[in-house]
C-alpha cells in the first residue's frame, strides 16, 4: 500500500527514524494487536498505538465506563459515561486517527472465547485486572505462539514484561499459580496513582510497537518493575522453568480452564 | 555494610512505609526471619513453613532464587534482597494486609 500524502505527514515523525522508515511504518500499518481490557491501561497502550497507526486494533471490554474510571482511564469522558468501554475507546482512537481500523469486541474473555479472539491478532496485550484472566491469556498465547506484551499495577508499582511463546519463559515462568482464594482476606480495592497506568501502559506499547518493527530487545525474559516512590526501575531476571506446567518439558496444563473469579476487580 | 532489602508496594505497611530496610547476611530463610521478628507478619507474607510462597519471588541482586538454592540461597553483605509479589491492578492480594 502507498501512503497517502496526509499519511506521509502524520507518521513523518516516525518515517524519519532511520529504525522505522517507510518500510517500518508500513509493517506498523500491517500490524494486528488485540488489547484485552479497556481501562487503565488499555487505555493509554491503544492510545499510542492508534497514534502510530496500528492497522487493526482490537479492544476487548464487556465493562461500562463509570465516573470512578475517569481518574485514570484516559480514552473515556464524561460523554462516555454509561457506555462499553471497548465502545468508548473505539470512538477516541478514531477521531485521533481514521486510519486505525478499530474493532471493540463487547465480551468478557473467557476459556470458550478466547482462542477464537486472539488467533487471527499478532500481538496480545494484557491489560486486565484480575489474575484469573492474567493466566487464562498467559496460557492461550503459550497454546498459539502468540507474542504477549504484558502489564500490571498495584497502587504506585507496575510491572512488565514481554512473553515470547517458544523463545523464552512465560508468566507462570515467573508465578507459577495465582495466590490462592482462602488466603485474600478481604476484598476491596487497593487503589491506584492515576498516572502510574500511564507509565506502564506506555512502556508496554513501546514494547509492541519494537516487535513489529523488529528493533532493539524485547523485554522477554526479564520483569521491569517501576516504583513510583522511590523513582526507580529495575529489572530481575525470569529463567525459563523447565518445570513449568504451561510451557516447561510435560506441561501439567493442557486445556485452558476458567479459574474461578475470586478476587474484586475495579 | 547489610544486605539491601526492596519491600514491594503492598507489604510497606508492614515495614512502616518503608521500600528498603537493611538484614544480615545468612541464608534467604534467616534473612526473612530476622526481618520478620524487627516487621512482625512480614515472614508469613512471603513464606510459609519455612518455604517461599508460589505467587511471590525473592531474587538476590537479579537472579530468581528459585533458580539457585531457594530458601537456602546465601546472601552477602551488600548483595540486594528484592521481594517481587504477583500484582493484577486494582485488588488486594493475599500478600498484602
Amino acid at each position: 500500500m502507498e501512503f497517502t500524502e496526509e499519511q506521509l505527514k502524520r507518521y513523518s515523525r516516525h518515517i524519519i527514524l532511520p529504525e522505522v522508515g517507510g518500510k517500518g511504518q508500513q509493517k506498523i500499518s500491517d500490524a494486528r494487536v488485540l488489547i484485552v481490557g479497556a481501562g487503565g491501561l488499555g487505555c493509554p497502550v491503544g492510545y499510542y498505538l492508534a497514534a502510530a497507526g496500528i492497522g487493526t486494533l482490537a479492544l476487548v471490554d464487556n465493562d461500562v465506563v463509570e465516573l470512578s474510571n475517569l481518574q485514570r482511564q484516559i480514552a473515556h469522558s464524561v460523554k462516555t459515561l454509561g457506555v462499553n468501554k471497548a465502545d468508548s475507546a473505539k470512538q477516541t482512537f478514531e477521531s485521533l486517527n481514521p486510519d486505525v481500523n478499530v474493532i471493540a469486541v463487547k465480551e468478557r474473555i473467557n476459556s470458550k472465547n478466547i482462542i477464537g479472539l486472539i488467533k487471527d491478532y499478532d500481538i496480545v496485550v494484557d491489560g486486565t485486572d484480575n489474575f484469573p484472566t492474567r493466566y487464562l491469556i498467559n496460557d492461550a498465547c503459550v497454546m498459539l505462539k502468540k507474542p504477549l506484551v504484558s502489564g500490571a499495577i498495584l497502587r504506585f508499582e507496575g510491572q512488565v514484561t514481554t512473553i515470547m511463546p517458544g523463545d523464552g519463559p512465560c508468566y507462570r515462568c515467573l508465578f507459577e499459580e495465582p495466590p490462592p482464594a482462602g488466603l485474600v482476606p478481604s476484598c476491596q480495592e487497593a487503589g491506584v496513582l492515576g498516572v502510574l497506568p500511564g507509565v506502564i501502559g506506555a512502556l508496554q506499547a513501546t514494547e509492541v510497537l519494537k516487535l513489529i518493527l523488529g528493533k532493539g530487545k524485547p523485554l522477554k525474559g526479564e520483569l521491569l518493575i517501576y516504583d513510583a516512590l522511590g523513582v526507580n526501575f529495575r529489572k530481575v531476571k525470569i529463567p525459563k522453568n523447565t518445570d513449568c506446567p504451561m510451557c516447561g518439558k510435560n506441561p501439567k496444563i493442557k486445556e485452558l480452564s476458567d479459574i474461578p473469579e475470586q478476587y474484586c476487580s475495579i | 555494610m547489610a544486605v539491601k532489602v526492596k519491600i514491594p508496594v503492598p507489604l510497606q505497611r508492614l515495614t512502616k512505609g518503608k521500600d528498603e530496610v537493611e538484614g544480615d547476611p545468612g541464608t534467604v530463610i534467616s534473612l526473612i526471619n530476622t526481618l520478620d521478628s524487627k516487621y512482625p507478619g512480614l515472614g508469613e507474607r512471603i513464606s510459609e513453613a519455612g518455604k517461599l510462597r508460589r505467587f511471590v519471588n525473592v531474587y538476590v541482586n537479579e537472579e530468581d532464587v528459585r533458580f539457585l538454592k531457594n530458601e537456602e540461597t546465601v546472601v552477602k553483605d551488600g548483595d540486594e534482597v528484592s521481594i517481587v509479589p504477583a500484582i493484577a491492578g486494582g485488588i488486594i492480594t493475599a500478600i498484602s494486609i
